[in-house]
Order: structure tokens, then C-alpha cells, then sequence
């Protein structure tokens, strides 16, 4: 054994420095996780406090739950990825196959790389956009309402309209994204179906339902599948730097994400935003595992591992 | 005679054709008319946005706001600084860990290639949340107004090495390096002499994702950094809005208002400020995409 790991040693000297990252960055990060079931206290050093910290139980998810919050951020997580995952399975995927069948192929490609740009934005850039058209004395939206004989509305604190926008947004950030997945997949679908089906006399919309359509169903399955295991997990930019943390908005904008930061950061409540994490990382890797147990069966190419 | 109309069956009818480029171009422009329009702002004059509002068609154009930011903008040029230093830094850092630990799990040889791969896959699936990152960052490494914050974080990811592992396995034969083995160079040697050269295009992708994540991070700025001149220029925008949101809680305390107004930039520098945190994304990402859109294909761990 020992010849051995001296024999591979100069491979195992390349890979050290990744690893030694992987241990600070993604496994030291993990006592976030027993922090949820200790009460957390600070007493000199790091693995001190860890080490001092009372175990406690449950309690921190028990003081979360009876808040009004914790129903909330859950109820909009889930509600929210519903949405998300049916547009952004179906919406990109017309569009497409729209953009595989154009008869201008430079077109197609012009088409394809503006619908692509949101995507290559940060939220925080986005809200500046969205405060352009959205501001309530100055946006473009309210002086069009304003110049057409209505009233003005204020966007950031009118909760009612937020699902509709946030959705719009996120669907208007990731569709150029879910674009170039599924041409593809379309791409690599063998020409000769298609020349077969032709010859038969086989319409284009016949093929399309036929044969395209078809051809693309397990890459849904699987992206329904991905997005199902992620399905606890919100974009927190959306949430949070959209919306400018706008306090009115907070029960359609508070998801587990947005939840776990505000109480954190701003109230400083250890306890109840590591037992959110925590819960969120549980809950999301049951999710993943189910999910790829699924897609082993469907596709097994797709399978995450 | 029915041969040839079969042919035509290949093609969607011309009125097919309209619908769907007018669909696509209409998505086409909402796609980009948002950065348009914040450009007019940014090189509308002040005064006619205090008038009329932001417009598409402002009553005067002025690049006042440019060249406040250049003039005048100590503040901002600093923070544009700090982005690019933390993303020139950050994916040259990044590029070294993933390109070498991709390279040690894709050696098919390697006896510990699964433990390697395992120690990538796990945080895939399962990390410790905000708190416990917080934690390690903060008071373990001791980072908190740093510059290594913003870097470190982002150096590596597991999506990034599963990538960058399925390019060696696709485009280096396994002949080359053991060729190099029995010629008597040393791991390393074979890496950095002949693996490398031959991964440009693989290097080029992760290279991509990465300066898109630096450039584009705004959060570990918002977690480690309060000392204004390690703000990078995303931060800076965050910091902006939360002293305009700020100011309107405070509603008309004359006192305090003045006092952050001062150091509040006006509605078109903030434009401006915007668009040039945008402009180099728009400018080289057209070249870009083919590298990118390559990178989305491959991925998968499959061992």
C-alpha cells in the first residue's frame, strides 16, 4: 500500500491544492449543520465556540416553525419553483424548436444570441433595469399609465403584482439558456426520421409532433427531474435584490434563501437561520437523490452520477 | 412531379417562416431593450429626466454623467478596480485548481481517482448553507474585508472540474501520456508540457464561467466586505440603492438628507455606472457564446 501511494504520489501532489480547497470551502462549511442543533454561542476561537455551544435538539426548528416567517418562505419556495419549472420547461422549448425550423439560418443565429444576453447579467444589474420602467415617479411604466389618463401604481409596495413580475423576470433572464440546451438536443436528433417522414408525405407539423416532440422527451424528464431536485432552493437574487429588499413585498418575495440571509445578517439569529439552512440542504439532497434514482431509470446517459 | 413537392415537406411554408420571426423577434428586442434603455438614460441630460422622467427620448442628450465618472469618480473607477483585479486574479487561481484536480480524476491509471471524484461529487449534493460558510470565511480564515473573500469562494466549483474532466477524457489520448511516462517526465512535466497545450480550447470554457462569476458576484462582497475601498463595482451598485432606499424612508428630515444626498451619484451616473459594469459582458460575450454553449454540453460525472 505504501509503495503504492508513493508510486502515484506525484498525481495525488497535483490534485492537493484543489483538495485542500474542496475541505475549507465546501466541507468545513458543513458544522453549518450541527450549528443548527447546538445554541450557538461565540467564545474565542472557531472550533471553541463549536466545540462550548450547547447541543439543543430540535428547538432552533421548533422556534422557526412558530413563526408566521417560516410558513411563508416555505409556502413561497415551493409555489415559486412550481411556476418556474413548468415555464421554463415548455416556454423555451417551443421557442426552440421555432428557432430549428427557421428557413433564415443567420437569422436564427441573431435570434438566438440577443435571447441569450439576459442571461449573462447579474440581478443586481437587472434591478437597475427594472427600476427604469418600474420607479414610481420616474419609471417608463408610470408615465405611460400617468399620459394615458390613469394613475400611477408603487410597483415596490403593491405586493399583488410581484408573482406576475418575478416570474416575467426569471423567465426573461433564463430563456435564452434553456434555448441552447434544447437546440441541442434537436440538433442531434437524426435527420434521416425526418427525410423518411417527408417522403411519406408527412406535414412539418406532423413531424414536429412526431417525430421532434418526441425525440426531446426524456431531456424534459430530466430537466423536470434536475429542477424538482432543486425545488427547496430559490435564486436569491431574484428574491431579494429585484424586489430592493422592499419590506411591503416581503410575504410574496421571503423564500428559504432570502429567509436564511435576513436572519442572519440583519436580526443576527444564528439559531434559526442555520436551522432554515439546514433544513434546506436535507430536504434539497433527499430531493436530488430521488430524483436521480428516477432519471437512472428514464435515461441513464442524463443521471447526474 | 410528386417527388418534388415531397421535398418541400423539409421545410416549414413561408407563412410559418413570418410567424416565427416575428415571434422571435419581438423576444429578440425585449431581450436587449432593457441595457438600451438604460443607455439613453445614461446619456440623457439630467435636467430632462427630472422633467419627464426616464424616456426613450430624452429632450436633450448629454454624456455629463461619463464624464462625471471619470472626472470625479474616485469612488467608482476604485470599485471597477477591485472587480477586475478579483476577476483577472480569481480565474487565474481558478483555472490552476480545476484544471489540475480534473486532470488527476481523469487519469483512468490513478488508483485514488474515485476518492478524488467522491470529495467533487459530495458538495454537489449537500453543503453547509449560508451560516456554516459564513463561519469559515469570517472567523476561521479570518477574511472579513479582504480581498481573498471575494476571490477564494468562487475559485472552484464541482460543475466546473466534472466539465473540464469530460474534455481530457474526449480529447487526450491516453497514448500521449504514457509516451511521456516512458520518455521519464514527471507528472507534473506531462501536465503542464503536454496536457495543457493540447486543452486550450477545454481551459477556454472553464475560463468563461469564471470570469462571468467574478465579474457578476455581488454576494460575497454583500457577506465580507464594509471597507469602501475593497467595494467591488456590483456591491458599489447595491450600496447606491440601499442610500436612495434609505433616503425615502427618511422622507423629508431635511438634516440627514442633505448629508447622504452629497454622496449620492445622480440618476444618470447611476445609469452610467450600470452601463459600464455591463458594457464589457455585451461587447465580448457574442464571441464568447460558441465556448460556452460547448461547456453546457458536456458536464455529467459518469465514471
Amino acid at each position: 500500500m505504501w509503495t503504492r501511494f508513493k508510486k502515484n504520489f506525484g498525481l495525488t501532489a497535483i490534485a492537493l491544492p484543489g483538495l485542500i480547497w474542496f475541505i475549507l470551502f465546501s466541507y468545513l462549511p458543513l458544522i453549518g449543520i450541527v450549528i443548527a442543533f447546538k445554541d450557538y454561542k461565540i467564545s474565542g476561537g472557531f472550533f471553541e465556540s463549536l466545540l462550548s455551544s450547547k447541543w439543543v435538539g430540535f428547538d432552533n426548528f421548533k422556534f422557526m416553525f412558530a413563526t408566521n416567517d417560516a410558513r411563508i418562505m416555505v409556502r413561497n419556495t415551493l409555489l415559486y419553483n412550481m411556476l418556474f419549472i413548468v415555464i421554463n420547461i415548455v416556454v423555451p422549448l417551443f421557442i426552440a424548436i421555432m428557432i430549428s425550423e427557421l428557413l433564415n439560418k443567420r437569422g436564427a443565429k441573431a435570434y438566438q444570441t440577443m435571447i441569450f444576453f439576459p442571461y449573462f447579467l447579474s440581478w443586481v444589474v437587472i434591478s437597475y433595469f427594472v427600476w427604469a420602467f418600474l420607479s414610481p415617479d420616474k419609471g417608463l411604466v408610470n408615465r405611460l399609465l400617468v399620459a394615458m389618463g390613469a394613475d400611477g401604481i408603487s410597483w415596490y409596495s403593491e405586493k399583488k403584482y410581484w408573482p406576475f413580475l418575478l416570474t416575467f423576470f426569471n423567465t426573461w433572464k433564463n430563456l435564452g439558456y434553456n434555448i441552447v440546451i434544447y437546440l441541442a438536443a434537436i440538433v442531434g436528433i437524426d435527420k434521416t426520421y425526418y427525410e423518411a417522414a417527408s417522403l411519406d408525405g408527412a406535414s412539418k407539423w406532423q413531424q414536429i409532433k412526431h417525430i421532434t416532440l418526441p425525440q426531446l422527451r426524456s431531456l424534459v424528464a430530466v430537466l423536470f427531474l434536475l429542477a424538482i431536485g432543486k425545488v427547496f432552493n430559490s435564486d436569491f437574487g431574484l428574491f431579494y435584490q429585484v424586489p430592493r429588499n422592499s419590506g411591503a413585498l416581503f410575504p410574496v418575495t421571503q423564500t428559504v434563501d432570502t429567509y436564511v440571509y435576513r436572519t442572519f445578517r440583519v436580526i443576527g439569529d444564528i439559531g434559526m437561520s442555520s436551522a432554515a439552512a439546514a433544513l434546506q440542504s436535507i430536504v434539497g439532497l433527499v430531493f436530488i437523490l430521488v430524483a436521480n434514482y428516477i432519471i437512472r431509470k428514464i435515461d441513464r446517459e442524463s443521471a447526474l452520477f | 412531379m410528386k417527388r418534388q413537392k415531397s421535398y418541400s415537406y423539409m421545410d416549414i411554408s413561408k407563412g410559418s417562416n413570418v410567424l416565427f420571426n416575428v415571434i422571435l423577434i419581438v423576444l429578440s428586442i425585449l431581450a436587449v431593450i432593457p441595457f438600451i434603455f438604460v443607455v439613453i438614460i445614461s446619456l440623457s441630460d439630467e435636467a430632462s429626466i427630472v422633467s419627464k422622467g426616464y424616456s426613450f427620448v430624452p429632450e436633450s442628450w448629454s454624456s455629463h454623467a461619463y464624464e462625471y465618472i471619470f472626472k470625479n469618480g474616485a469612488d467608482i473607477l476604485n470599485s471597477y478596480g477591485i472587480s477586475v483585479i478579483v476577476t483577472v486574479v480569481g480565474v487565474l487561481i481558478g483555472l490552476a485548481l480545476i484544471a489540475t484536480y480534473a486532470y488527476v480524476i481523469s487519469r483512468q491509471t490513478y488508483p485514488y481517482r474515485k476518492f478524488f471524484t467522491l470529495v467533487a461529487l459530495i458538495p454537489m449534493l449537500f453543503g453547509g448553507g449560508l451560516v456554516g460558510n459564513y463561519l469559515v470565511v469570517a472567523r476561521l480564515l479570518n477574511l472579513k474585508n479582504s480581498i481573498w473573500a471575494l476571490i477564494l469562494p468562487l475559485a472552484m466549483s464541482p460543475f466546473y472540474v466534472f466539465v473540464l474532466k469530460s474534455f481530457y477524457r474526449t480529447s487526450i489520448p491516453d497514448a500521449i501520456i504514457e509516451s511521456a511516462k516512458i520518455d521519464g517526465a514527471s507528472e507534473l512535466r506531462t501536465f503542464v508540457s503536454i496536457v495543457l497545450p493540447i486543452s486550450k480550447a477545454g481551459l477556454a470554457t472553464i475560463g468563461l464561467f469564471l470570469t462571468l462569476g467574478y465579474w457578476n458576484d455581488w454576494y460575497n462582497a454583500m457577506l465580507y466586505i464594509d471597507e469602501q475601498s475593497l467595494i467591488p463595482i456590483q456591491y458599489m451598485l447595491i450600496r447606491i440603492e440601499n442610500n436612495i432606499n434609505f433616503l425615502a424612508q427618511l422622507g423629508s428630515q431635511q438634516g440627514i438628507v442633505s448629508e447622504v444626498t452629497r454622496n449620492l451619484p445622480s440618476e444618470t451616473v447611476r445609469m452610467a455606472i450600470v452601463v459600464l459594469t455591463v458594457a464589457p459582458i455585451a461587447c465580448v460575450y457574442p464571441f464568447f457564446q460558441k465556448y460556452f454553449v460547448g461547456g453546457l454540453t458536456l458536464g455529467a460525472v459518469k465514471e
